[in-house]
């Protein structure tokens, strides 16, 4: 595989695009701009190798399907940022960790390993017919990355908080 | 695009298995230079096919997680993860 270069200004320019869409969701990037640079830098690397911006810290099959869970931001960054004040690469970060209050430190994988996985890309199937909500006039979805609901025929082309594709939804109701 | 070699003292054998775009990895490199421990490095993302498994069987059998980045040292032992206070620990 070919060694990537991401030009500095291409990747100041995403961090720019990456801290205001964090501020405008209510996130916050690392503080410590360099080390989040190269994290940005590795989302783009990622982007230009596989076609979607696979987690920089995790080593990704290169097939979507199996990626899913890990293309940033991953299923994994709210439970991580309540649990340890950071995503596991530490790009997202909790307020007390923004300020200063707190340092950051390494996060454990949460991502269940490859042997384990099996076929993630399964989709989950329902019963209507056996769902105590079958009256329901609409299907309910739910954002796997940040947990928005919403009531539709189809789950939103992007999730209107968090910005991920339809395809990071699943059928709650 | 293999295994790099950084040297340094001597502490047994040392191998860093690493992501080219992890922020901890650069750390723990970072880290083990400035220690001066002698070591060797690979970054598993820029392997392809068969190679890659292999390292991965690699990293799995001392890291059941798979999670990077992890360093082995003398083929026994290894340390998951930025743990710098291990790290220095374990090379003083
Ligand atoms: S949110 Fe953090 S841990 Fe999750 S994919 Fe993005 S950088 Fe990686």
């Amino acid at each position: 595989m070919t060694l990537i270069e991401i030009k500095s200004d291409d990747v100041a320019a995403t961090y720019r695009i990456l801290q205001k869409e964090a501020k405008d969701g209510g996130y916050q990037l690392n503080p410590d701009a360099e080390f989040t640079k190269n994290l940005v830098a590795g989302l783009m690397k990622n982007e230009q190798r596989y076609g979607y911006r696979a987690c920089p810290c995790r080593l990704a099959s290169g097939r979507k399907e199996q990626d899913l869970d890990i293309i940033c931001p991953c299923d994994y960054r709210d439970s991580d940022l309540n649990d340890f004040g950071a995503c596991y690469c530490a790009l997202y970060v909790s307020d007390e960790i923004a300020s200063g209050r707190n340092a950051v430190a390494p996060v454990p994988e949460r991502r269940r390993p490859r042997a384990e996985r099996g076929n993630q890309a399964i989709k989950q199937t329902f019963s209507l017919s056996s769902s105590p909500v079958s009256a329901l006039a609409f299907p309910v979805w739910r954002c796997k990355v940040c947990g928005y609901l919403c009531a539709r025929d189809q789950p939103p082309g992007i999730c209107p908080i968090c910005k991920v594709t339809k395809d990071r939804f699943e059928r709650f109701m | 695009m293999g295994i790099e070699h950084v040297s340094g003292k001597n502490k047994g054998t040392v191998m860093l298995y690493a992501l080219s775009t992890c922020g901890w990895c650069k750390r723990t490199k970072e880290l083990l230079r400035e220690i001066g421990v002698e070591f060797d490095y690979v970054y598993v993302d820029l392997l392809e096919g068969t190679e890659q498994d292999m390292a991965m069987d690699n990293v799995e059998r001392f890291n059941p997680s798979g999670s990077f980045p992890i360093h082995v040292i003398n083929d026994k032992k290894c340390i998951v993860g930025f743990k710098e206070k291990e790290i220095r620990e374990e090379f003083r």
